[in-house]
């Protein structure tokens, strides 16, 4: 029997485990899958916990509850991959080998990158909502804090959903509305970039947006430390900006297995190749998601897009054939407005995200790069499709893996 | 489209970067800074030069791995270029303005 092992059992590597249960000849192929945790969380609930819109019930769920049958689920941590010698070795001893690896590790915040901010004011009135606890905690604090200054932060890029801040601050604005205490609220965001988000279209859409909810932002702010003590945000220039409420995200970064394992880069995240989605070290070892140094979204959407790529050449790798190039950084996200509207954008590494309809050229139902009722309807559909489909790795009709360039507006 | 730095006639985007490489030379390198009223000191050579050997090599630039490279560190790198330091320092250097990761 050969083996193929997958690292990580979140949305990326959950997905594979279907897929590869469905297209592998299980007479000659076991399917493992490693992951320590107990519990599968749907990680864009987080943006809607301190809001209670959801409920931590709307967001966890048991994590065996999505493992297929027929694929072997090993719930221990993992000390290391050996990459010369074929293993994965686990913190218990136990050495297990592969003939084809799977890294799925995802990426996490780090906030002890960043001077003072995992201080004595963490959680208190510094937050991330990056995790459930940072989420849960966010709540708690908002449910009656009087007001005062809210700042929205991003510590550098990439991170995980790169929209999720600019959605946070929309939101606050509509959760703060509805409490009648907006006047007595300043939101300011601050991003490392020039401007709302990478992308000049959707960052013009965007900062429309932020004016129409008297949101200020400060761009090109690069953090130094966290004043604890003065309850302030100071970057390298010397620029400062005051906070009651700081909701920052910290540095992303991949998981601490490649760094212990030699595999990743400065923010362990695997060297991999755009297109094929196999590690530019290792032929027999593949990363889907997060995990990969992909100058693509690290978002759900994109794993999706992934996992029916990299199936196909995992299937091309054992018949030892040449693998397709053909993933194009596809990425399709909603971003929640606030009053029950939200944008759509769709779009891939070359290809930034323009207006147009989706995913019926000319038709929609669902309009990009505007605001509408309808894509807020969709955002929150996504969650059922994300249990019942995305996870099990079937395919969402008339949504392809590769971009369309139908139905858009172009230059 | 091209403009005059130096004395010589040089291609850039609408941001001001040069699009061919080949055209760059310290004395462009001196007019792009002045520009940005920045003087350059053998510290920022330095840099330019560690900028230019990393684009080379194909290697993504950002603050962090400037920040580790050894070179400068980041409140140094700001002393330098104010501001916005990567956008400047890539721009003095020659070479594309680093692609914000998404």
């Amino acid at each position: 029997m050969k083996h193929i092992v997958i690292l990580g059992a979140g949305t990326a590597g959950t997905m594979m485990a279907n897929h590869l249960k469905h297209e592998l000849n299980l007479h000659e192929w076991d399917i493992s899958i490693i992951d320590e945790r107990k519990e599968h969380h749907y990680q864009p609930g987080y943006l809607f916990l301190p809001f209670d819109i959801y409920s931590p019930e709307d967001i966890i769920k048991s994590i065996t509850e999505f493992i297929p049958k027929g694929v072997n689920f090993i719930n221990e941590s993992i000390d290391k991959v050996v990459a010369e010698n074929n293993t994965v070795l686990l913190t218990n001893g136990t050495a297990i080998p592969y003939d084809i690896l799977i890294i799925a590790t995802g990426a996490k915040i780090a906030p002890e990158e960043t001077t003072g901010m995992k201080g004595a004011e963490w959680h208190r009135s510094v937050f991330d909502f990056y995790t459930f606890e940072g989420a849960l905690a966010l709540r708690n604090k908002l449910r009656d804090w009087t007001g005062g200054n809210l700042v929205v932060h991003i510590t550098e890029m990439p991170i995980k959903c790169p929209v999720a801040p600019l959605e946070f601050a929309f939101l606050a604005d509509s959760y703060f509305k509805h409490k009648n205490m907006r006047d007595k609220v300043n939101i300011t965001f601050v991003t490392p970039l020039s401007g709302a988000f990478t992308k000049p279209k959707s960052t013009e859409a965007l900062q429309h947006l932020l004016d129409e909810k008297h949101i200020s932002i400060v761009s090109d702010f690069a953090i130094q430390e966290v004043d604890n003590e003065n309850k302030k945000i100071i970057d390298y220039s010397g620029k400062e900006v005051p906070f009651d409420v700081l909701v920052t995200v910290p540095t992303n970064k991949g998981d601490a297995v490649m760094e212990r394992s030699g595999l990743g880069d400065e923010l362990n995240y695997v060297p991999t190749n755009r297109a094929t989605l196999q590690s530019k070290e290792h032929e027999n070892i593949f990363v889907i998601g997060d995990a990969s140094n992909i100058p693509a979204s690290k978002a759900g959407s994109v794993a999706h897009f992934e996992a029916e790529i990299l199936t196909e050449n995992i299937l091309h790798y054992i018949k030892g054939e040449p693998l397709k190039e053909e993933f194009d950084g596809h990425a399709n996200c909603f971003i929640e407005t606030g009053n029950g509207k939200a944008l759509l954008i769709d779009f891939n590494y070359t290809h930034e995200p323009v207006e147009g309809t989706f995913p019926f050229p000319g038709v929609g139902p669902l309009r990009l790069l505007k605001e509408s009722r309808m894509n807020h309807m969709g955002k929150l559909a996504f969650r059922w499709i994300y249990w019942n489909m995305l996870l099990k790795g079937t395919h969402i009709p008339f949504v392809s893996a590769t971009m369309q360039e139908s139905g858009k507006h172009f230059d | 489209m091209e403009t005059q730095l130096a004395n010589t006639s040089v291609d850039v985007n609408e941001e001001g970067y040069l699009t061919n490489f080949a055209q760059w030379t310290p004395a462009v390198a001196e007019a792009i800074a002045n520009s940005l009223n920045i003087t350059l000191t053998p510290r920022h050579w330095d840099v330019i030069k560690y900028l230019q050997n990393e684009y080379k090599n194909d290697s993504p630039l950002s603050i962090r791995k400037i920040g580790k490279s050894g070179v400068v560190d980041i409140k140094e790198f700001y002393q330098l270029f104010p501001n916005a330091p990567l956008k400047a320092a890539t721009k003095i250097a020659g070479i594309p303005k680093p692609a914000s990761c998404i």
